[in-house]
């Protein structure tokens, strides 16, 4: 495995898309690993980077998505969205990563940038519970909209009764 | 998953017109195809606005895909987009294998190239198959299906099994190809044309059929960009963006063949880029079966990646060891901790993975970045000034798969 030698590449092979984001949001974490650039933003400036982001060239918003850190070995953060931005011009990607925490995990929307992230937004509110401010419509995606969980945060068990003890009893009697 | 009045994202004079008439669609209905619903609201015929609602069919696959190894996890993937299991596992292993960083044999590219496209073939026979049926061609719908059984007839002589193929390994494939297999393929090759000839004949120029799609269900090329549509629904509004092209991955850089691109982005421009691709598609297998290179299909046993044969297990050391190292619980995969996303251009659109490894034989977090989502997202905005009899012309184009939307 050459890992550690790809994450640790020499910065003289910086991106000018890096460059630019280092010059507006201050300096941004950037690595590469497998031939795939990765940025981690701060979350009050995620908004700005994404927006210069997509004023630079990345217009089609591929994913948004998130990781809960919980038990992940050296993690400072609890949550990690993922924004995967592509061009349709250059067919550059950029991975743009941007760290919230509990107790309210709130980032910006990027909505007013992509009319795609709609859905996308909602499904991370619906299963890691991290609010999206400025969202036109932030209802639960998958889960029922009575649900109270959210179901991919680590501390969600796999099995087990759930929510279901909460759904009321129907029996022939009381119909 | 129930509507309440207030939370229904409303155009603002569809809000405030109370004789607009609501028309419940799904989430049983023959012409959803699958388990989606659609709420309507209606001013006589015409669509005033759409809400679509999902998560009929949610089952936590990306929760599974936290909890089993690689190599378990291809069966969950069939289950997605169960039009074309097998692009899937390809896609699958291909995110994992850029984790992993795994290099795979040619013979195991080319394979995994000529299945994924066999699976292109059969998931737009099916989506033109079903927007036929909806508009009323049912012939062209017989048609497509009898083709699809050819196809699953090749998958299941190939893998034993005909829809849940989970056909792909880490590293490397379940099965390799056989004489038969080969055989079947280039039967196929030769007579599917002339049906793909009659159904273009049945349909591409039918008034009925041009009525109904030509104009309807209308993405200009910045809207598709916008709303994160890919697949044949982009290519259709003039996106010119294909990965088999742009990011060429398994062997497609090999390979001579076009990009189908449309530029009209209404329901007729997306059947017919579906039916090109089709072409192209089957000019890619052409090409792959005839210069199929021969060698292994797996990486072997010396990169600890992909499980031995019964025969390598039984016969020699290092089958031994490697089948050990790799089945055992406190051994498996050597995964970074890193996380890498990778996609491939399914039927549907780009169809990917991120996943982040954190050491252990299972992913930290397996994301799927399904098409079918985003796709679906934009169905309210192309409805919108339609026809009730559109809805299903529209949906059908769309090509959404429910499984795969809801997970």
């Amino acid at each position: 495995m050459t890992d550690s030698a790809e994450t640790k590449e020499p910065k003289a092979v910086e991106n000018p898309h890096v460059a630019a984001l280092n010059e507006a949001c201050g300096p941004v974490e950037s690595s590469t690993f497998r031939g795939q650039q990765r940025v981690i933003v701060p979350a009050e400036k995620s908004l700005d980077a994404l927006s210069l982001l997509k004023a630079s060239g990345f217009d089609l918003l591929v994913d948004i998505s998130c990781v809960d850190y919980l038990e992940y070995r050296g993690a400072k953060h609890r949550y990690g969205l993922i924004y995967l931005l592509a061009s349709t011009s250059s067919n550059q990607r950029l991975t743009v990563r941007v760290f919230v925490d509990d107790p309210e995990p709130t980032v910006a929307s990027v909505v007013p940038l992509w009319e795609g992230a709609n859905w996308l937004e909602r499904e991370v509110w619906d299963l890691f519970g991290i609010r999206f401010t400025g969202h036109p419509d932030l209802r639960r995606l998958v889960m029922p909209e009575e649900f109270t969980a959210h179901p991919l945060r680590k501390d969600y068990p796999l099995q087990g009764r759930g929510e279901r003890h909460n759904f009321p009893v129907i029996t022939r009697d009381h119909s | 998953m129930a509507i309440a009045p207030t939370e229904i994202e409303t155009s603002p004079e569809a809000r405030n017109e109370d004789y607009l008439w609501t028309l419940n669609f799904g989430p049983q209905h023959p012409a959803t195809h699958t388990t989606l619903r659609l709420v309507l609201k209606l001013e006589g015929e015409r669509v005033v606005d759409a809400i679509p609602e999902m998560g009929y069919l949610h089952s936590g696959f990306e929760k599974i895909g936290e909890h089993l190894t690689f190599n378990q996890y291809v069966t969950v993937t069939d289950r997605m987009n169960y039009i074309s299991p097998m692009a899937n596992n390809v896609a699958w292993h291909h995110s994992v294998e850029t984790l992993l960083g795994i290099d795979l044999t040619p013979r195991c590219t080319y394979i995994r190239t000529i299945v994924a496209e066999l699976a292109r073939i059969s998931d737009h026979l099916l989506s033109n198959g079903a927007v036929g049926l909806d508009t009323g061609a049912f012939t062209f719908f017989l048609y497509a299906f009898y083709q699809r059984e050819v196809i699953y007839d090749i998958f299941e002589t190939l893998c034993g099994a005909r829809f849940t193929n989970s056909y792909t390994r880490v590293g490397g494939v379940s099965q390799d190809f056989t004489p038969l297999v080969i055989e079947k393929t280039r039967a196929f090759l030769k007579t599917f044309p002339k049906t793909l000839h009659d159904m273009e004949r049945l349909l591409n120029r039918n008034r009925i059929f041009v009525d109904r799609t030509k104009g309807v269900g209308l993405l200009t090329k910045e809207e598709a960009i916008n709303r994160g549509a890919t697949g044949p629904v982009a290519r259709a509004s003039g996106v010119t963006r294909d990965l088999r092209r742009d990011e060429p991955y398994l062997a497609y850089s090999d390979f001579d063949f076009q990009i189908s691109c449309a530029s009209a982005g209404d329901c007729y421009a997306r059947y017919l880029v579906r039916m090109q691709e089709m072409r192209e598609s089957l000019k890619i297998v052409e090409q792959a079966i005839e210069n199929l290179p021969s060698g292994p299909v797996d990486v072997g046993i010396d990169e600890r990646m992909a499980l031995p044969t019964k025969k390598q297990v039984y016969s020699t050391i290092e089958g031994t060891i490697s089948h050990f190292e790799l089945s055992m619980s406190n051994r498996g995969f050597e995964v970074p901790c890193e996380e890498s996303y990778a996609a491939i251009e399914a039927p549907n659109g780009e169809l990917g993975f991120y996943l982040v490894g954190d050491g252990e034989d299972q992913a930290y977090r397996a994301r799927c970045r399904p098409p079918s989502v985003l796709n679906f997202a934009m169905f309210p905005h192309l409805i919108r000034g339609h026809t009730l009899s559109d809805v299903v012309a529209v949906l059908g184009s769309l090509n959404i798969i429910a499984a795969e939307l809801d997970r």
